[in-house]
């Protein structure tokens, strides 16, 4: 069927709206003229001035960013090996718990997961701050990237690792030059994801933040407690703007790769 | 010596910063509240045989007794499943729409429905807060389409968590259904149209069962992280909204009272182990069918 019915075309219409529009306002207002957020003032960028301006907003951010990078590389690191585990590890013991360990965090309330982590640092008496909170991110992240990168190891031909192996590649060579180049997209999208959540968690951070550490969605969400405001309207669109950029830019980037890797692999199989 | 080190360390991570916090969690669940820093009366130190004589379900006992924390968890399932359906609703026919879009536009739309995934949940469930206020745009909306004579109160209350719940979750209900639809053969409704069928009677019949898979995975990927939500009902709801995320939140942070913000945590836990359990049912049988 190539033309949309009437039905079609409304449901995508309207689910669409249902999912931009919210969006959109935030961004539109968020250049209003107005302190009152609803109400239309004009244009101006007059928020955006005051937001960078606001220093802890900027301490926020940073401390962000800091985590948001050391948890998503641990997170790629630990979640790509424990992926290898699940699938090219063959039977050990207490295979079962490790793969129960990977799959329960992913829907784990965050609730639960802030408070154990944060009764276990009090526990073993870690000061909370930055490092608690890569801890604890770390933690949950590197899940989702097992799960992002075990899905593309078991669809890959394991033969092309018995080649190298057989060729008299060590296994850590084979691994490093045969499995790696082929698994990269799925390991780049796996930190890509844990960099994302990282950034937007909210609950887990703030059970495992100390004082000396406050991040961007707690600074945010004792904002917006408070209510609507202009400030906040100027934050998000930024976020959103950085996200938007670069979820289209990796998409565009990685649906080239690929249109260049077919054109490479039917220039091979013409040369042989 | 390699594939050991493999094992290990992922392993002995998950065991120390997953496993063991559930243990501290559940152990201190049976410990009383004391007033000191932290605020709970240490069991375990003095060795195995006092731990047994000072366990106590005084906590638990003090759950079942304060009817705030029952009410709280038959609210938050009632909540869940109430916007699991609405989410099922509204998902179906966008999911239904996009499977039978021009296949040049698939990629593109589902796209499109990834996309705020990426961004901020909180962002997402603050820009609601805007518009569902007595003088937000969808107040003024209705007012300048004279539906309604003055503003109605939505933010605040338990509809405002259901608007909240159902935008935010929608992809993850979109997602699946569209896997379903988007492998399903296209001849089997127009034999079941050429056998005399209806329309209506083929989609019944045919393409809703023939999506069951998609349908069942969609519902739990909502119903499961909405139970335990505390972003949305703190923002969205009101006083009235009593969910147990955010119960579990106050206890622990306004309260201080840990053991039992530890109880509730593992009272969420046994609960959410049934919904757990048949997801990860559904999705074995949909793997073992495929292969």
């Amino acid at each position: 069927m190539n033309r949309l019915s009437w039905f079609n075309a409304t449901s995508l219409t309207l689910g669409f709206a249902f999912l931009y529009l919210p969006m959109i306002i935030l961004v539109v207002y968020s250049f209003n003229e107005s302190k009152l957020v609803t109400v239309w003032a004009g244009f101006s960028t007059k928020w955006y001035g005051e937001l960078l301006q606001n220093e802890s907003f900027l301490d926020a951010a940073w401390v962000t960013i800091k985590v948001a990078v050391l948890s998503s590389t641990f997170a790629t690191v630990l979640g790509t090996m424990a992926a290898y585990v699940l699938v090219r590890g063959g039977r050990f013991l207490g295979r079962t718990v490790f793969s129960g360990m990977i799959y329960a965090p992913l829907v784990m309330p965050e609730v639960i997961t802030g408070l154990s982590l944060l009764l276990l640092f009090i526990g073993i008496g870690l000061d909370r701050g930055v490092i608690t909170i890569v801890l604890a991110h770390t933690t949950f992240s590197m899940c989702y990237v097992s799960v992002v990168v075990s899905s593309r190891l078991m669809t890959f031909d394991r033969s092309l690792e018995e080649a190298a192996l057989d060729l008299g590649c060590s296994s850590f060579n084979a691994f490093r030059l045969v499995t790696l180049p082929i698994i990269a997209p799925a390991v780049i999208s796996g930190w890509l994801l844990a960099f994302t959540l990282s950034l937007d968690d909210l609950v887990i951070a703030s059970f495992t933040a100390g004082p000396s550490a406050t991040t961007l969605p707690i600074k945010i969400f004792s904002a917006v407690r408070l209510g609507v405001s202009p400030e906040i309207n100027a934050l998000s669109t930024l976020m959103i703007g950085i996200v938007t950029v670069g979820v289209i830019s990796a998409s565009l980037i990685s649906k080239r790769k690929s249109v260049r890797q077919q054109q490479e692999e039917q220039a091979a199989a013409r040369a042989a | 010596m390699q594939r050991f080190i493999l094992i290990a360390v992922p392993y002995a991570w998950l065991l120390a910063l997953f496993l063991i916090p559930f243990v501290i969690v559940f152990k201190i669940s049976l410990s009383d509240i004391a007033l000191s820093i932290p605020p709970y009366a240490p069991i375990l130190d003095d060795g195995i045989g006092p731990f047994f004589a000072a366990l106590d379900f005084e906590n638990f006992v003090f759950l079942t007794s304060d009817d705030l924390y029952w009410k709280a968890y038959v609210s938050s399932l009632r909540i869940a499943a109430i916007s699991t359906a609405i989410t099922l609703l509204v998902g179906y026919p966008i999911a239904y729409a996009m499977a039978r879009a021009p296949e040049e536009w698939r990629p593109t739309l589902m796209m499109l429905v990834i996309l705020p995934f990426w961004t901020s949940f909180l962002i997402r469930v603050y820009a609601w807060m805007g518009i569902l206020s007595q003088e937000g745009f969808l107040n003024q909306f209705l007012l300048w389409l004279g539906v309604i004579g003055e503003p109605l109160t939505i933010l605040n209350t338990t509809t405002a968590v259901y608007i909240g719940i159902v935008y935010t979750y929608l992809p993850f209900m979109i997602l699946p259904i569209f896997a379903a639809l988007d492998r399903l053969d296209g001849s089997l409704i127009e034999a079941a149209e050429d056998l005399g069928c209806s329309r209506l009677q083929a989609f019944w019949l045919v393409t809703i069962p023939l999506s069951k898979n998609g349908i069942v995975a969609g519902s739990f990927l909502v119903f499961i992280p909405a139970l335990g939500e505390f972003v949305i009902p703190s923002l969205l709801g009101g006083s009235g909204t009593l969910m147990i995320g955010k119960v579990l939140w106050e206890e622990f942070f306004n309260n201080r009272d840990w053991p039992v913000a530890s109880a509730v945590a593992v009272i969420l836990l046994l609960i959410l182990v049934i919904p757990i359990v048949l997801f990860q049912r559904n999705q074995q049988r949909q793997a073992e069918a495929e292969t």
